[in-house]
Formats: structure tokens, sequence, C-alpha cells
């Protein structure tokens, strides 16, 4: 699946180097794109330009390696990680390798490198090339010096040595290296000799993050900067009437109270329209104040009448949308193999059952945040946002500045899920600071946060499979989406290419509610769905559940163009893992296990939940969970993406849920929106297939089965078969208990 | 508007808020102790848990008014080199995801192991009941917390 080897590289254009004036080496290079031909190395720190290089390594005379790399850490480590990888091909010791976000003074930053799941997989062989690149080079240099073939030369942790046992440190030669040329082809290390790729390492802001120092967001601040609240419609479809700002001005603290609107509106309704621009067109009030909860404060004593705009929906029309959408015939098919039509024609059985989710908001941690300071000379933004270069683009647009005055800056992310793909905050602070001329932080409180998102969108499916003499000879899997969710890659997932007659079709309602992306979409409600409708087709069958998926993922290995992207032989592998790991069906009488198997997000996973009823009610005492997402890199670090997925996919499959009445969100504060707690969680035992093949993220992929595994769980426990999430607002009682 | 006096990681600071401030503000937004984190604002989810004579309590829903007097510990004071039992244990098991939660479990697990050195696993639940991880980092909160009473009995 790894699309790195074909990449082809040519270090000289990737990669540039210089000698510091302060001392040491610098490196300068580019993970997807060659360097600009005319672009300069800087010899000063002060002067790092990320708009000509994606990070820089510079190596002092003490041997000691800085890395430089103003790329986001949401929360999946690749801060960590990825610099492992350079430093596993320089070869040096890791407690000489420092991470540096790019420093906060970096005017220059319009690039970024990948977010989420695909850093690690898209970075696995730039990031070695790079090391091993930076190592020949330093190689070279101490050959020179001793007049002597750098192939004679061996390097290992920061120290070359020659034939004679002569040693030079990194340090030593790396003023000579930096006036090298950059060669052309380098060698990568055997995965069978990698000392830090592998090894447990720890998240590299770990201190700071245990001492409390500011790293995120909603820490940032600047001499001068006020605080805004922002007071937006409480239903989508509704827009501002008028106001009475009267009382909030009487507040001590609070300095002003004004309007935005019109400039994230024009851009909402111009040809530059960004797809990261989810949010109301409606006028917003703003109050600024000294403090974060003097605007809080003003927030709330602003009297506001709101009229309504646009369809005013709740979920009942929502569910009678989509369940229309499933009954009716406009779809559009995304995979068609054979003719599903008429293997249902010609079936002995045909199962049939709709899958339903609801709506759910990401409620990271760190509510939406941003800085901005707009100046005739520039335009400066600091926050937690993943995609930087299309806020830069996008308040370019808004504000009509040319796109140069605009600067992005990443502090840490309390969270993202999904949600800091969509810039809204960073263009109502732009908007705020363009309008009052000062520095401003707009801070969301958790209840602006959770009503005025960029949910996850209800979605519904509807999966039919043939039966005839014993076997699935058809499968047809039809979704109806708010908002649109599913894309292309999606049919050639499991089972496609194991049952003959295979169509996927999508069909979409057109809402007014603002919907994204949310951890590992696509996939995040579709996993539990089919690998229900899995276990209850096993049951048809009379089959072994275990033994179905073998046979179906067997049918792929013999289909001689199963039009596929994830690995039969790889779904196997964990599929076994994970029933030896779990005990599978094995276990005491009072543990009732589900199973499921699935590949997403480039990595192919088993999870196995274990159930035990207390007190009439199902609960998930533990999941067992085979991976295979290739070489492990930071092993700590994939412990915590694994297990973290489970229990959040868990969490929200039990007890997540987003209403609306009326355009309005029912939940707005974690009292009346129930996220997993401790005391819910199961212990999750985590078992990686060992290989060498090119490493997977783990973010996501983690998540979408799980669903499937607690229901399936809940089914061997209770006798009912779930089909709608949550899942616990949709047990019935009476059968839990008898 | 009124002041107080404010004995916080056992330095003194006068501030000017009004009464109903929350702790957490004043915090955050005038004594440039930013580690004490906004969450949820109403109590629910612990990310703002602060010591107050010794006990862990929400600085969201504590008024500035109320704090006078009392011994306040945010996370910048809960050891002098970062090397609390507890934070040790964090960093033993690298338990932070995004990072944003922890000082506030930190906070928690403290206070509680103060009172309770020799837990069992399901005084544990118990007592981290209070604080939300959204990255759902709680297998590692759990052992954490396990590997610091280890250390604090």
């Amino acid at each position: 699946m790894s699309t790195s080897k074909q990449i082809a590289f040519s270090r000289r254009s990737f990669l540039k180097t210089s000698a510091l004036a302060s001392g040491g080496m610098l490196i300068g290079f580019n993970l997807f794109n060659a360097c600009k031909q005319d672009v300069k190395m800087p010899i000063d720190l002060s002067q790092l330009n990320y708009n000509d290089f994606n990070a820089f390594i510079k190596i002092s005379e003490e041997g000691k390696v800085t890395i430089f790399a103003p790329n986001p850490e949401i929360g999946q480590g690749v801060k960590t990680s990825m610099p492992m990888l350079i430093a596993e091909e320089l070869d040096v010791l890791w407690d000489d390798v420092y991470v540096v976000q790019a420093p906060l003074d970096t005017e220059n930053y319009t690039r970024q490198l990948a977010g989420g799941s695909q850093s690690l997989r898209q970075g696995w062989e730039p990031l070695r090339q790079t090391g091993a690149t930076a190592k020949q080079m330093l190689v070279n240099a101490a050959a020179a010096r001793w007049g002597i073939e750098a192939s004679e030369c061996t390097a290992k942790q920061g120290v070359i040595t020659n034939p004679n046992g002569e040693t030079l440190g990194y340090g030593d030669v790396v003023l000579e290296a930096a006036q090298l040329e950059v060669p052309e082809e380098v060698t990568l290390k055997d995965p069978k000799d990698f000392t830090i790729i592998g090894q447990k390492t720890a998240n590299v802001d770990i201190d700071k993050i245990v001492t409390g120092k500011p790293l995120f967001g909603l820490d940032y601040k600047e001499e001068g900067m006020v605080y805004a609240c922002v007071l937006r419609p409480p239903a989508f479809g509704q827009v501002l009437d008028t106001y009475d700002e009267t009382a909030a001005k009487a507040i001590p603290g609070v300095i002003d109270v004004i309007t935005i609107g019109e400039k994230t509106r024009a851009h909402l309704e111009g040809d530059n329209r960004s797809w990261t621009a989810q949010i109301s067109p409606s006028d917003k009030i703003v109050v600024i104040a000294k403090t974060t909860w003097d605007a809080i404060k003003g927030k709330k004593a602003i009297k506001a009448v709101w009229k309504q705009d646009s369809e005013a929906e709740t979920t009942e029309f929502h569910d009678e949308q989509l369940m229309q959408i499933l009954d009716g015939k406009k779809f559009r098919t995304r995979r068609k193999d054979g003719d599903v039509k008429k293997a249902f024609a010609q079936a002995d059985k045909v199962l049939e059952r709709t899958y339903e989710s609801p709506f759910l908001p990401h409620n990271t941690m760190e509510p939406m945040n941003f800085f901005a300071n707009v100046t005739p000379e520039k335009v400066h933004l600091v926050g937690p946002v993943q995609t930087p270069e299309d806020a830069a683009k996008t308040v370019s647009d808004m504000l009509g500045r040319d796109l140069k005055d605009i600067h992005v800056e990443m502090t840490r992310m309390g969270g993202g899920f999904g949600r800091r793909l969509y810039g809204d905050f960073v263009y109502e602070a732009a908007e705020i600071s363009n309008k009052i001329k000062k520095p401003v932080k707009m801070v969301s409180t958790r209840e602006d946060d959770m009503a005025t998102g960029v949910y996850r969108p209800a979605i519904k499916y509807r999966i039919a499979a043939s039966i005839k003499d014993g076997k699935i000879t058809g499968y047809h899997l039809k979704e109806a989406a708010i908002n649109g969710n599913m894309y292309g890659l999606i049919p050639n997932f499991f089972p496609a290419g194991a049952i003959a007659n295979y169509q996927v079709d999508t069909a979409n309602y057109k809402s007014n509610i603002t919907t994204g992306a949310w951890r590992a979409p696509y996939t995040n409600f579709l996993a539990s769905a089919e690998q229900s409708f899995f276990d209850e087709l096993a049951e048809e069958l009379g089959v072994d559940r275990v033994q179905l998926h073998m046979d179906l993922l067997e049918n792929v290995k013999n289909n001689p163009e199963p039009k596929i992207e994830y690995s039969p032989e790889r779904l196997q592998g964990v599929l076994k893992l994970a029933v030896e790991k779990s005990n599978w069906g094995k276990t005491s009488g009072e543990i009732y296990q589900g199973l499921a198997v699935y590949y997403c997000h480039n990595t192919h996973v088993a999870e196995v939940a274990d159930v035990v009823m207390t007190n009439g009610v199902p609960v998930v005492k533990k999941v067992t969970c085979a991976v295979d997402c290739g070489i492990v890199v930071n092993p700590l670090g994939a412990m915590n993406q694994v297990k973290g997925g489970i229990i959040d996919g868990i969490g929200h499959t039990m007890y997540g849920e987003l209403t609306f009445n009326n355009g309005e969100p029912q939940s707005n504060n974690f009292n009346t929106y129930q996220l997993i707690r401790m005391g819910q969680t199961p212990k999750v035992d985590v078992h990686f297939v060992k290989n060498d093949i090119a490493p997977t993220g783990l973010g996501e992929p983690t998540l979408p089965p799980v669903g499937g595994a607690v229901a399936n769980a809940i089914y061997k426990a209770t006798g009912q078969r779930l089909t709608k999430q949550p899942y616990m607002n949709n047990l019935q009682a009476e059968k839990v208990i008898g | 508007m009124p002041t107080f006096n404010l004995k916080i990681n056992n330095q003194t600071h006068t501030v000017e808020a009004d009464m109903d401030t929350p702790l957490l503000w004043v915090l955050r937004d005038q004594l440039d102790l930013p580690g004490t984190k906004y969450s949820c604002g109403i109590g629910q989810c612990g990310a703002c848990n602060i010591h107050v004579d010794g006990n862990v309590m929400r600085s969201c829903l504590l008024q500035v008014s109320q704090a006078e007097g009392m011994n306040i510990t945010t996370i910048e004071g809960l050891s002098k080199h970062g090397d609390h039992p507890v934070q040790e244990a964090w960093k033993a098991i690298d338990v932070p995801q995004c990072g944003y939660c922890q000082a506030g479990q930190i906070m928690t697990a403290a206070a509680f192991l103060e009172k309770n050195p020799n837990p069992t696993e399901v005084e544990i639940r118990n007592a981290m009941n209070g604080n939300i991880c959204r990255c759902a980092s709680y297998n590692s909160i759990e052992e954490a917390v396990k590997v610091a009473a280890e250390k604090m009995s």
C-alpha cells in the first residue's frame, strides 16, 4: 500500500546545507516538494524560513542535534515519532536529539506537514532519507580529513571511526560537512539494525505538560491583548435580527460590543470559498473585554433576537429524511461488481438490516480559540489549527490582504479529532481584530464549542446480503447521510472483493447544520454497522464468526481482480492473533465476547470485546486488540493511540449523541453530553503484528471496529441486536434484566 | 473593583477582580499560571483542578472571594522541579496524548494519594472518575496512579 517507494528522490533538490555563523551545520529539507532553485540557506537560526523548507536540522559542534519543525501536535505523537525517523538514520543517541516547535517569531510559515494518521506513513521514507544523507555528509567530511575513502569509515551513535580505530565525533566535522556536495544516493538501514525506531520513546513535550507550562492556544498571550467571546445563533437556520448590549456594556471589564459577520459571509458567497469554511452566515455579536471572564459574563448579558433564515430541523426530521432516502431509489453508485439484483432474486434468503447513528460533536478538551492581530503591516494569527495554510488563504480572501502578509503559527492542540481542520474560529478572530484594531484572543466557552460545532453527521446504513446454498452471494450497502460522508475509497474496503455480487450506493440530505470530519472519518460508524451485520450473517448461516471471515478473505485471495485497498493476508493475520490472545470461544460463562475485524486508514485491526452483566447492565471489561500497522516506530506512542482509539470508540458508541430541536443542539456541556469516564473503561490488551512493512498510522484505525465488537458481545449477553447508536440509549431494559 | 489577597504556591498575590470571578480565570488571565486549564466551566471535567488546603477542588467553581486565606496549590507549584511522584509516574508511563487535561488529572491523583497512599483499583477508579480525558488515555492514567502510589506509600 505504501506509495513511498514510487517517489524518485534526488537528495540534491530536497535538501540543502549551510554552516551556521554561530557554529554547527544546518540542514534544511522538504518532504514532498523539491526545494526552490534560488532559495538560500540561512546561516543564522533566527532566519529559518519555513516558506522554503518544511523543517531544519542543526548539528552543533558538540554533536547535539536539534530538529526545528513547525508541524502541529494534536495528540497522536507525531512530534516525537517523526524526529525518531531522522535520528535513526542519522545514527545519533536519542538523548542528544532536541525537538523544537518552530519558534513563535517565525513569520513566514505557510506550509504544513501532513497531519493525522497519514503523517508517519508519508514521512517514513523521506525523513529517513534526510537523516541518512546528513550522516553520509558527515562521514564524507571525516574521510576527507583522514584522506581515505568514505566507504572505509563507519558511523554509529554520533561517532565516525576509521580502519585504524581513530574516531571523530559528528560535531568535529560539521563545518566541513556543511561545505560538501549533497550526495545523490544513500543507503537506508536494514530494519533489524534499528536502534531508535521500535524503542519506547516518551513524548518530547512530556516535561512541559506535567508541569503546566504554556503550550496550548488558550495559553498564548501578547502584550495589549484583549479577550473576545462571540454570541452566535443558538440554532442552525437562525440569523441575528436585533440586540441590546446595554447590560453587557455596564460590566466593568467589558470594553466594547461589536458585530462581525459580513466578511465571513462575503467569503461564503464568493468564488474562493474554502472547504474549511463550515460557519454560520449570520452576523454575530462580539463582547470585547479585559479578561476572559469579563467577556463570558458580557456575552451572557446580551439580549439578542434571532430570526429564522432557513429550515429549523429536528432529529426526528433528519431520521425521516434519511429513512426516505434509504427507501427510495436516488443513489450514486460507488462500486458495482456482478449483479446484486440478480443474486437477491435467486437467493434462498435475504438478510437486511438498517443501522443508525446520531450527530456527534468533537468536544476537544481545549475549546476552540484563536489569537489574531490585524495591523496595516501584517495579519498575525496564532493558535490550534490543523490547516494553517488554508486558514491563511481564507483570511487573505476575507480581509482582502496579500497572502504574504498573513502569518499563521500553530500551538500545541488540546485535542483535534477533526474539529481543528475547520478554521471558523480563525476567521472570527481575524474579523474581530480587523474591526477593533487590537490584538485579540477569541475564546469559545464549552457551551459555544458544543452548540456551534462542525459535527460528525447523522448517518444510516441499510445493508442487505443474499444467501444461496449456505453461501453469501450478494452484498448491497446503501448509505444515507446528512451532507455527505462517504468518499471514493470506502467501497474498496472489506468485503469488496470477497463477494461476487457487490454494490455500494450513497445519497445525502443537505442540511444547514455544519458537518465535517470526525476521528476516523467515513468509517467511524460504517465499521460498527458492517461488523454487526457480519455477526448476524454468521449466525444466519450457522457458521462460526471467525471462520466466516477467514473464508471470505480466502475468496479475496482467490479473486484474480479484487480491486481492493486492504490486504486479505494481513486481515487474516490480525484476526488469528486476536482470536489467540483473547481466548476467543474459551472464556467462562460470565464473559460474553464480540468480534470485529477491519481495515481503514491503511491499518489492519481485529478486536474482541469482553462484556459482563453487572446489575443487569452490560459492561465492557476488556478489549483485546491485534494491530498490523507495519513497523511500530514508537511503541509507547503507538500503545497510547491504540488504547485511546478503542476507549474513545466505546465511549461514543455507548453514550455519544447530539440531538436537535428546531435547529438547536440539545446538549451544550458535559452535564448533558456524556463522555466516557475512567469508571466505564475496559482494560485494553494490545498486540502488534511483527513485520518489516513500512509503518502506517494509528490515530484512527482502532476506533471504527470497536462499536461492532461491543454490539456483538452485548448481543451474546442480552440477546439484543443493537443497530442504533448510542447503544446505552437503545437497550431494552426488560430484556437486559431478563 | 474589590481586591483579594491570595496565597498561591506559597506566594501571596493581590488581585483586583469582581467577587464572582472564578479562581480559574484569575490564575490564567491575571497571575500567568496557565497550567490550570479551562474546559467545561461547570465542574464536570476536572481540567481546572487545584489543591485548596490540601483538598482537590474545581477552580472554575471557586469564586475568588472564597479563596482568600486558603492555601492554594496549582500544577505549577505541585513540586519545585516537576518531580512529584505523580509527575514522575506520568513521565514514566508517558500518559499524555494531547496533554490538555493532564494537569487536572495529576492534581486529582496527587491529592488522592496523599490521603490514600495504598489505594485499591476500585478506589483509584472512583477517585479519577471526575476527570475527563477526551483522548481516552484512561488505561495509562490508571497505571500511572498505581506507579505513583508505590512510590508514595
